[in-house]
């Protein structure tokens, strides 16, 4: 092994914040629906409890062993939504308390799954689910929720969106760390390992690891290094920086799969960033030759970024999923914050951005009272972008009550910070009255 | 199980003495070592074997941290596998 490969490693690790952001186990809880809730509940328990027993040890052990820092334990879960159907039980909180309880006791970060997918119409505990969120949200700590509410597929469930809308403005209300912890989702992937959007597929395995893996630095540092050479050096710079990276994502992934007894599913190849200094996906677009992200040029950079991550990626591992993709978080990267408050980045570029990246607008927060209708027009058009280009997108809006535009709101830790942002003052307010479906665009109709 | 140990920081009397007195005292064999001056810092790599297939890594890691701030180094110690999968096909 030459000494220089060595020392970049470790230069990697130390000086540019390469980690794995997430090891997840995707848990199938199919075989605990029962009609009487507290047993459903108690084989829900019992499972996780059973099949992550040794997650987060083993999540230590290899960050002990490689020294590869392991940023976050998860586990998903099949959608609540169809495990609770079989309940006559009104609310399904019981659930997310349970699901709390046992990510509690097992000392993993976040468990994700509080989901219903419907995006074509409700079926029974659907609507239930949804209506459960508000309280779900406020009054568990580790539960992650989302709602599918459009496919490429099957179009966009106008209705669900319309509900989504008045739910964050009622989760909003009682704190803004509630919608936090939820992603209303088009097109949403059943393997994704990243949270506040992960839930377990029911065509997926009974149990099964993904990893998650990051290092915006990494990419950042490497560009740092062909300033002023043609984007063709840009993208393979990238692509070259990506293999490694993902790489280090199959290796642990293989490792604790193999460790916990269970099948290695996915690595997602996705840039997430963190707040902290030389961890942000803003600032490679700005190395690659913006003066501020959100200017013009902004979604090429983007557009090349997503893109070669993706084709470095894919050779580097067995196989992909999840998202796979830039993330543009705004209060979990520093050159967003940064370029919001610089005047430089709007929710409307934000928008076009999400059109050539994964997901979608993200940890935005927005003013309290902005009215549920516009909430709701804005994840209409995130929906659409995602329906129409086959991809997914994803809607993290934080009203923040009682803040105007310009303010700041402290999330706390990974989840950092954020001004509040402005939105389009004119109303949606007739279009989302509609409701009903958004019919399936015609390049849907493969077969 | 083999590992590759590595040491940067300033050069100075005594860094190899130290970590390979350090190694012997927990019986990990050294198989190899480089060491050359790069940037101006001293770095030296050492593959090691541990026989012990149960050894802690997070105490021997917290060891060898506490060595290094005493020797003004950064020692690190990883499985050699992580360096063969990023940088190998």
């Amino acid at each position: 092994m030459e000494t220089e490969k060595i020392i970049e490693t470790i230069h990697m690790i130390s000086d540019e914040n390469l980690d794995v952001r997430t090891i997840t186990m995707g848990i199938s809880l199919l075989d605990c629906i029962d009609s009487d809730s507290t047993r459903a509940c108690e084989r829900i328990y019992n499972k996780i409890m059973k099949k992550a027993k040794n997650l987060v040890k083993v999540g230590k052990q290899i960050e002990a062993e490689y020294g590869i820092p392991i940023i976050n334990k998860r586990i998903s879960v099949t959608p609540i939504s169809i495990i609770a159907a079989a309940s006559a039980d009104k609310n399904y909180l019981k659930y997310a308390q349970t699901l709390d309880r046992a990510a509690k006791e097992l000392g993993i970060n976040f468990i994700g799954g509080f989901s219903a997918l419907v995006q074509k119409g409700y079926q029974t505990g659907d609507l239930k689910l949804i209506k459960s969120l508000p309280q779900v949200l406020d009054e568990t700590d580790l539960v992650c929720a989302s709602v599918n509410v459009g496919s490429t597929r099957s179009g966009i469930n106008m209705d669900a969106v319309a509900e989504m809308g008045k739910i964050i403005k009622s989760a909003a209300e009682r704190s803004f760390m509630t919608n936090t912890k939820m992603v209303v989702f088009c097109n949403a992937v059943e393997d994704n390992p990243f949270m506040a959007g992960a839930f377990h597929g029911v065509g997926e395995r009974d149990t099964v690891i993904n990893v998650g893996v990051s290092g915006p630095g990494v990419v950042k540092h490497a560009l740092e290094n062909v300033r002023g050479e043609s984007m063709d050096v840009v993208a393979e710079t990238i692509k070259q920086t990506a293999f490694k990276v993902t790489r280090m994502g199959q290796l642990v992934g293989t490792l604790a799969a193999e460790r916990l007894g269970v099948p290695f599913g996915i690595v997602d190849l996705s840039l997430a960033p963190t707040p902290a200094v030389g961890d942000s996906v803003a600032q490679i677009l700005e190395e690659i030759g913006l003066e501020s992200v959100g200017t013009h040029g902004t979604t090429a950079a983007l557009a090349l970024l997503n893109d070669a991550v993706k084709k470095g990626g894919i050779m580097a591992c067995s196989h992909v999923g999840g998202l796979s993709g830039a993330f543009i978080p705004v209060s979990e990267d520093a050159g967003m914050i940064a370029a919001v408050n610089a005047g430089t980045l709007n929710i409307e570029k934000l928008e076009a951005m999400t059109a050539v990246c994964s997901v979608g607008l993200d940890m935005i927060a927005i003013p309290g009272d902005t009215p549920a209708d516009t909430i709701s027009a804005m994840i209409a058009d995130e929906a659409a972008i995602g329906m129409i280009n086959n991809k997914t997108t994803a809607v993290r809006i934080l009203p923040i009550r009682n803040k105007k535009v310009g303010e700041m709101v402290e999330f706390g830790g990974l989840l950092g910070y954020a001004p509040v942002m402005g939105v389009n003052k004119a109303s949606s307010s007739q279009m989302i009255a509609r409701g009903g479906l958004i019919p399936a665009p015609i390049h849907s109709f493969k077969n | 199980m083999k590992a590759i140990l590595t040491t940067i920081g300033k050069d100075q009397v005594g860094i190899i003495a130290g970590v390979s007195q350090f190694l012997a005292e927990k019986k990990i064999n050294i198989l190899d070592v480089s060491q050359t001056i790069m940037d101006g810092y001293f770095t030296m790599m050492m593959m090691v074997e541990i026989k012990d297939e149960k050894a802690d890594f997070a105490v021997l890691s917290e060891e060898l941290n506490e060595l290094g701030t005493k020797l003004g180094v950064e020692i690190k110690i990883r499985r050699e596998e992580i360096y063969h999968a990023m940088h190998q096909l």
